[in-house]
């Protein structure tokens, strides 16, 4: 049976079959990336509702650009020129959002959990682009898309994530989808930023574990995953940048401790020099620029899951009615 | 006069469980005697409590009325009538008003609206500190004498150890228990619930056990110091329970109370719904079976319900943004014959006396059914089915994780002073 989905909160409550249907229609969308005419009249007529309470320039824009590829109109809430400034609630933006008739709500707030609030009290499908710490699903759903194109599959990996997990939506996201297709999971940071706890956020069986030294963390992996060090949003408890440097930097020497054939992602923007040198950034294990592309297939799929799947649904059922009313005149 | 037949009276001050009546006069308990054997005058009214429990008035130490200041979420009026239904004659308010309760003039305010607009009997707790900012000593002997019954900062706790224990030294001359909201707030601050799996896992700010505990480790070691009365207010963490035993066993005067919701729910299941976010948050499994076990030892003393009422504009909103608090008058009861006598924890005695004597102790209060004794009463059902609809509530708020949930026991009706304020129909 075909999944359904009504909103897009969270990794975490996906099946693995569920995960793997969401990267199987990525595929399609990934194609058209790829033409030189991009556009498609899918969700003509659809109108998608960007609302980003917190800032985002690439998200913003994927999303923006893969409403525009599927023919549908966006409309664009930019909390920094809104109402938000003036003290109005959550609810009451959102409520005036939704009574301009959107087909979908696509929104990124600061406060983890406030997708899911929003979806509780709006009938539309809302899609999370990230919650405060909590998960940024569509960005672990193109990470394991640009995973399976390089490495042919998700399967039972070695899965490495470098930096401050604890306040990453981002790593939330990779971690329960990757652990689910069995992948042996290795986070790794400063003590502070990667509590024990992490290791049971997954459901039972799953394989996560933390490293404190990063050349354990890197032996043997087939991913290594690079978390944006924030500088704009300060971590908690801040750490000396030199300090991170020096421990957490992945560089070419400690690349070479992973597998040869070993890819590495970053969601994106890179502090190149912190987190990250630029021979890696820009080497030819590093993947950002595909998931950068993948991002728009990935936001593509989910689109249209959540709003032309409805539709299709929507038509067949008025088709179902019209030719039940059609056998009630012939009665 | 009121005549209360055919009930199973319950009184743990004498250890008490036996079919009597009780005949009410005034304000006061007449007689008491095995049933049937009081000759009541013919124009007194008739309660007739079969098949339920007859129990001295439930005291809840821990409260929030909300008035003066934020009357859109609670009034003295609807904050008691709510009490009233869940079985409590007197109901302690904590100063955190706006202005807050820190002079005797708005202690003799909070009685004056009690007096008028309350069946239940309101008892102000005093701010300890000037505006509870924990600077300077607020004037607690004046506001003793308008009546309160206790200090607290509650809401945090006392800022300063030096302040604590200048305020201990002070009160136990003045012989008023001294409450703490036991919180290390740089371990708390930004935190919205208790850290663990589950807050790792939402992606929301967690504070540790650590956070309650050693502000207890601090207080009881002041109350050592300076032999005040110190009562630990809704301790949630094993780690401060410990320190509360370790207080008791060197025979310091420190109590403590649980809240229903801290034996009932744990930090599994907070999903990101305002109605689970109180302070202290909802804590893990094992201190949940910690305090399930000091409810039956004896470490805890009181169960109180920290009834915090928002209104739903402030609580229908991002989890992180929402204010800390839950209702919790009238479904204390139920939970607590849930959660304690019917799975077999507790006896009832144990549990009526968490509720009546164990409170009163802490006040320095006697409280026996006895002749002569304020006629305050709660008389509850232990089989009574009935399904909590919040929207029911005399609160102005709404704010229950237990809307919905069906129980078996209730309150069915409530005494103060002689007069029936609530019965169940």
């Amino acid at each position: 049976m075909t999944p359904r989905f009504r909103d897009l909160l969270a990794l975490e409550p996906l099946s693995a079959e569920e995960l793997s249907f969401l990267l199987d229609q990525s595929k399609p969308f990934q194609v058209i990336q790829r033409h030189p005419l991009k556009k498609l009249a899918t969700l003509r007529g659809k109108t998608v509702a960007l609302a980003f309470f917190e800032n985002s320039t690439r998200t913003r824009i994927s999303f923006s650009a893969a409403a525009s590829r599927l023919g549908a109109d966006s409309m664009n809430l930019q909390a920094e020129s809104s109402s938000v400034k003036k003290g109005e609630s959550l609810l009451d933006t959102v409520h005036t959002l939704d009574a301009m008739k959107p087909d979908c709500l696509v929104m990124r707030h600061a406060a983890s959990g406030a997708a899911d609030f929003v979806a509780r009290n709006l009938d539309i499908p809302v899609i999370n682009a990230g919650d405060g710490t909590h998960e940024h699903p569509t960005q672990g759903l193109l990470d394991a898309l640009t995973i399976r194109d390089r490495k042919g599959t998700i399967e039972n990996l070695n899965v490495t994530i470098l930096g401050d997990i604890q306040h990453s939506r981002v790593a939330r996201s990779n971690i329960h989808l990757l652990a689910k297709f069995g992948c042996r999971i290795t986070l790794c940071g400063p003590a502070m930023w990667v509590p024990k706890e992490l290791e049971h956020i997954g459901p039972p069986g799953t394989s996560i574990r933390r490293a404190s030294r990063i050349e354990d963390a890197l032996d043997g992996a087939d991913v290594i995953i690079v978390l944006r060090v924030q500088t704009e949003r300060l971590h908690e408890p801040a750490l000396p940048v030199d300090d991170y440097i020096l421990l957490y930097q992945l560089h070419a020497a400690r690349l070479r401790l992973a597998k040869k054939d070993a890819i590495v992602l970053h969601p994106g923007p890179m502090n190149r020099g912190v987190e990250i040198s630029p021979e890696v950034a820009d080497g030819p294990q590093s993947c950002v620029l595909e998931q950068v592309t993948n991002g728009i297939a990935v936001r593509m799929a989910i689109l249209y899951q959540l709003i032309g799947a409805a539709a299709a649904e929507e038509g067949a059922q008025t088709a179902a009615d019209s030719a039940h009313s059609s056998d009630e005149k012939a009665r | 006069m009121l005549l209360i037949k055919n009930g199973r009276v319950l009184d743990p001050a004498r250890q008490t469980d036996a079919a009597l009546d009780l005949l009410l006069d005034g304000d006061k308990i007449a007689e008491i005697a095995p049933a049937g054997k009081i000759s009541a005058p013919k124009n007194a009214e008739l309660f007739d409590a079969s098949g339920l429990i007859v129990a001295p008035g439930f005291i809840d130490l821990h409260a929030h009325l909300r008035e003066p200041g934020q009357e859109s979420s609670e009034t003295i009026e609807t904050g008691t009538r709510s009490a009233a239904r869940g079985g409590f004659t007197a109901v302690c308010c904590m100063p955190n008003t706006r202005p807050v309760n820190d002079n005797a003039s708005v202690t003799r305010f909070i009685l004056d609206r009690a007096k008028s607009a309350a069946g239940v009997r309101v008892w102000p707790i005093g701010a300890a500190s000037i505006s509870s900012k924990g600077e300077a000593i607020a004037e607690i002997a004046a506001m003793k004498e308008a009546g309160i019954v206790a200090v607290s900062d509650d809401g945090k706790p006392i800022a300063t150890a030096k302040l604590t224990r200048q305020v201990m030294d002070y009160c136990r001359s003045l012989d008023l228990p001294v409450i703490e909201h036991s919180e290390d707030v740089s371990l708390a601050a930004g935190a919205v619930m208790r850290e663990g799996v589950t807050s790792t896992r939402l992606g929301l700010p967690g504070m540790p056990a650590a956070a309650e505990s050693v502000c207890v480790a601090r207080d009881v070691q002041l109350a050592e110091l300076t032999g005040a009365r110190l009562h630990v207010a809704h301790l949630s963490a094993k780690a401060s329970l410990d320190q509360v035993r370790w207080a008791k066993s060197r025979g310091l005067r420190v109590t403590c109370e649980v809240t229903p919701h801290h034996f009932t729910l744990i930090d599994e299941d907070v999903q990101y719904d305002s109605r689970y976010k109180m302070n202290p948050p909802l804590a893990s499994r094992e201190d949940r079976e910690a305090l399930l076990a000091g409810l039956a030892d004896g470490a805890v003393d009181v169960i109180a319900t920290d009834h915090a009422p928002h209104e739903p504009a402030l609580k229908d909103v991002e989890f992180d943004r929402a204010p800390f608090g839950i209702l919790g008058f009238e479904t204390a009861l139920a939970l607590s014959l849930e959660q304690l006598v019917h799975s077999g924890r507790l006896s009832l005695m144990r549990m009526v006396e968490l509720f009546t004597t164990g409170p009163a102790r802490v006040l320095g209060l006697d409280r026996k059914l006895a002749p002569g004794q304020p006629a305050d009463l709660t008389i509850f059902s232990l089989t009574h089915p009935w399904t909590y609809n919040v929207n029911d509530s005399p609160s102005k708020s709404r704010n229950s994780p237990f809307d919905g949930r069906a129980f078996t026991g209730a309150p069915m009706a409530t005494i103060v002073a002689g007069r029936i304020i609530y019965r169940r129909n």
